[in-house]
């Protein structure tokens, strides 16, 4: 893939014309080259009329480039009801005098040659065409019926030489159409004359669903988009799918969204998810990723936002219906213009041209949050390789216009025993978050579990979390993550309950132990006031013997005294001696 | 066919007839692009062919369509010369030089295939 040019370059030295056409500009890097043919070629039905007729309406319309349209197969009635499917108004633009239809009629039965001639004729009605209305554009629908038409091949292969010359002389961007050969580019070798610039178109079945192709061949001077790229003929014209040549230089916003749930964005740094970045909700059926999905879409209408999202396993009532029962009313953002919803089944239409609905809606929509539920159901229908760079294109796109997407997955065969990372390996290179739902069974019991995988840029929880739904929304739970493992569900509550009895139990035994020792401590207290009082007692005895005994040694030496008194016959003061 | 061949009137109706459309006069616009050698001789040519087998019973208009390029779409030319046979229906259109006499006649019905050239020219 070549991504060397860019399109606004100065130097670019090719003047091109833009086609107006919806990703053909950027294939080519800013359009068809100015003033020099351009041949568009592929089977039947392939859209090459409509898309020389869209370059020509877009050019009158919207680029103020008068076009002239030779048609060599249909009439100008036949032309007009044709594109008015597209919504393009052609009687008024010829009215208006911005598209001059001139159609050639060639009846092989009617011409006769008789010598030698030219295609003044042709040349003369294409430049009264041009001059009468000051074309820029031409169109020539589909010149090879002129050799059908006229027998003599080498006059009209050289006069179709000197066309072409004249085309490029005159300055006109002119679209050529051809049919497509078996061996060659073209049936009658127009490539030969249309050197410049060649764009084939193509219209494959696969697996039953048709896909239209475009893919450059060839555009000299300039590089352009090598691949073939889907194209989808929808109510609005053409729209090409360029979604490859795009570069990988989008912005990176640091702004937040929320996710709408209060847990998921604790779970991813406390702020939710990027601006602008793609998120991916994988698991297996049932585990709640639509709902998900559904919230997400919510919380951005909530914050005024417009959301888009494309379901492709309920329709849009449904969804509504459903999404009410746990609480998200989706159908209030319809009313409120906010929100819309697009259903369809994947079997519809290929890939890719689910990609460019996808593309186109977004385009007209402008919502700032995309969800696609799920993307699994699209690549159901084609093989894996083709979902990647489909994928990659869709994301590619919406950050260029920093949409936030959101991505449901279905997980096949998933369960406990396969590891569910393995199943989505194809796209999750691309995702910016990856969120894992998975259920577990336990106990007779099917609980839901979250958690995230990955989440570029940002701190994120590596915690699993219960995911609950519930007529009140989703709520994350914390796990029981004990000795007996990870626990969710009822399992769950009942290990919180017995830890709740068990602890219960735990602080009575406590108390009793506790009361028990006041019991204790009060009990020797009243033995140590015992002891204290047996002793104050045993004290007061030993005071009062102690007083005694000094009484009476304290008489003793009185009586002692007097005694020695007496002895000595000093006294005799004392009548009570006298006698002694 | 072989059954009404024999039938004196029908053939004598059917001679008729021949001598009316031989008669009746033809409608010839011959439409070029300018003074090219191409539609000089294509003029020249034509003009021989009618005055030799159309004596008196032709209408030529000559129409240069780079004068006039609004009728070249009205009459769906795209080659020239063109030479366009209006009448005696059904319309028949000649492109080239008109240097195969031969071809011209045929295709407006003065000669007959396989018939050689008249002992006029």
């Amino acid at each position: 893939m070549k991504r060397k040019a860019k399109p606004a370059a100065p130097a670019q030295t090719l003047p091109k014309t833009l086609t107006g056409i919806q990703g053909l500009d950027e294939i080519t890097l800013g359009g068809l080259p100015q003033g020099r043919p351009t041949l568009v070629c592929g089977g039947a039905g392939c859209g090459k009329t409509m898309l020389a007729l869209e370059f020509l309406i877009r050019g009158a319309m919207k680029y103020g480039e008068p076009g002239v349209c030779m048609m060599f197969e249909e009439s100008a009635s036949e032309l007009a009801a044709n594109v008015r499917s597209l919504g393009f108004d052609l009687d008024k633009l010829v009215a208006q005098k911005k598209i001059v239809l001139d159609h050639v009629h060639i009846e092989r039965s009617e011409f006769e040659e008789t010598g030698e001639y030219n295609l003044d004729g042709l040349f003369i009605r294409l430049g009264h065409a041009i001059d009468s209305i000051g074309a820029k554009r031409v169109v020539l629908d589909t010149i090879e019926a002129l050799f059908a038409g006229l027998p003599n091949h080498s006059i009209l292969r050289a006069e179709l030489r000197r066309l072409f010359r004249w085309l490029k002389d005159r300055g006109v961007t002119a679209v050529i159409t051809g049919e497509r050969g078996d061996s060659s580019v073209t049936r009658y070798g127009l490539e030969e004359y249309v050197a410049d610039c060649v764009i084939i178109l193509d219209h494959r079945v696969e697996e039953q669903i048709s896909t239209r192709l475009l893919r450059v061949l060839k555009y000299r001077g300039t590089t352009h988009g090598m691949n073939e790229y889907p194209f989808l003929i929808s109510a609005h014209g053409i729209s090409v799918l360029p979604i490859t040549s795009l570069r990988l230089d989008h912005e990176a916003p640091t702004q937040r969204l929320s996710t709408g749930v209060a847990r998921l964005d604790e779970m991813l740094g406390g702020k939710g998810v990027f601006r602008g970045s793609s998120v991916l909700i994988s698991g297996t059926p049932g585990t709640g990723k639509s709902s998900i999905a559904a919230k997400f879409v919510e919380a951005a209408c909530q914050r005024g936002e417009r959301a888009l999202l494309f379901a492709y396993e309920e329709s849009a009532a449904q969804i509504v219906r459903n999404m009410r029962s746990i609480g998200i009313d989706l159908d209030k953002h319809v009313q409120r213009g906010l929100l819309q919803i697009h259903s369809s089944r994947p079997t519809l239409q290929g890939l890719e041209q689910h990609l460019v609905m996808m593309h186109d809606a977004v385009c007209e929509f402008r919502p700032s949050v995309v969800a696609v539920d799920p993307i699994s159901n699209l690549s159901f229908e084609t093989n894996e390789s083709a979902v990647k760079p489909t994928l990659m294109r869709l994301i590619d796109f919406l950050k260029q216009r920093q949409i936030t997407a959101f991505f449901t997955s279905l997980t096949t065969g998933g369960g406990l025993r396969s590891s569910p990372e393995d199943s989505q390996i194809g796209v999750s290179s691309l995702m910016d978050v990856w969120l894992l739902l998975r259920n577990s069974e336990l106990n007779g019991e099917h609980n839901r579990t979250l958690y995230v995988l990955k989440a570029r840029g940002m701190s994120h929880s590596n915690q699993v979390r219960e995911f609950l739904l519930s007529d009140a929304g989703i709520d994350l739970v914390d796990v029981y993550v004990g000795a007996a493992g990870v626990l969710t569900g009822s399992t769950r509550e009942m290990q919180e309950a017995q830890e709740l009895a068990a602890s219960t139990l735990r602080g009575q035994n406590h108390e009793r132990k506790l009361r028990q020792l006041a019991g204790k401590r009060k009990a020797i207290e009243a033995q140590i006031a015992m002891l204290q009082a047996e002793s104050d007692a045993e004290g007061a005895e030993v005071n009062f013997v102690i007083a005694q005994e000094r009484l009476q040694e304290k008489d003793a030496l009185q009586n002692s005294k007097e005694l020695a008194a007496l002895r000595s016959g000093k006294g005799g003061s004392r009548p009570t001696r006298k006698n002694s | 066919m072989r059954k009404q061949l024999p039938i004196a009137e029908s053939a004598e109706d059917f001679l008729k007839e021949v001598s009316v459309q031989d008669q009746s006069r033809y409608i010839l616009r011959l439409y070029i692009t300018g003074h090219t050698p191409l539609s000089t001789k294509a003029i020249v040519r034509i003009r021989k062919i009618c005055e030799d087998h159309l004596e008196g019973r032709y209408d030529l208009e000559v129409v240069d369509i780079a004068q006039n390029p609004t009728l070249a779409a009205g009459e769906q030319i795209i080659a020239a010369p063109t030479l366009i046979k209006k009448l005696p229906l059904p319309l028949r259109r000649f492109i080239g030089d008109m240097s195969q006499t031969e071809r011209i006649l045929l295709g407006l019905d003065l000669r007959k295939a396989g018939e050689t050239l008249s002992p006029k020219s």
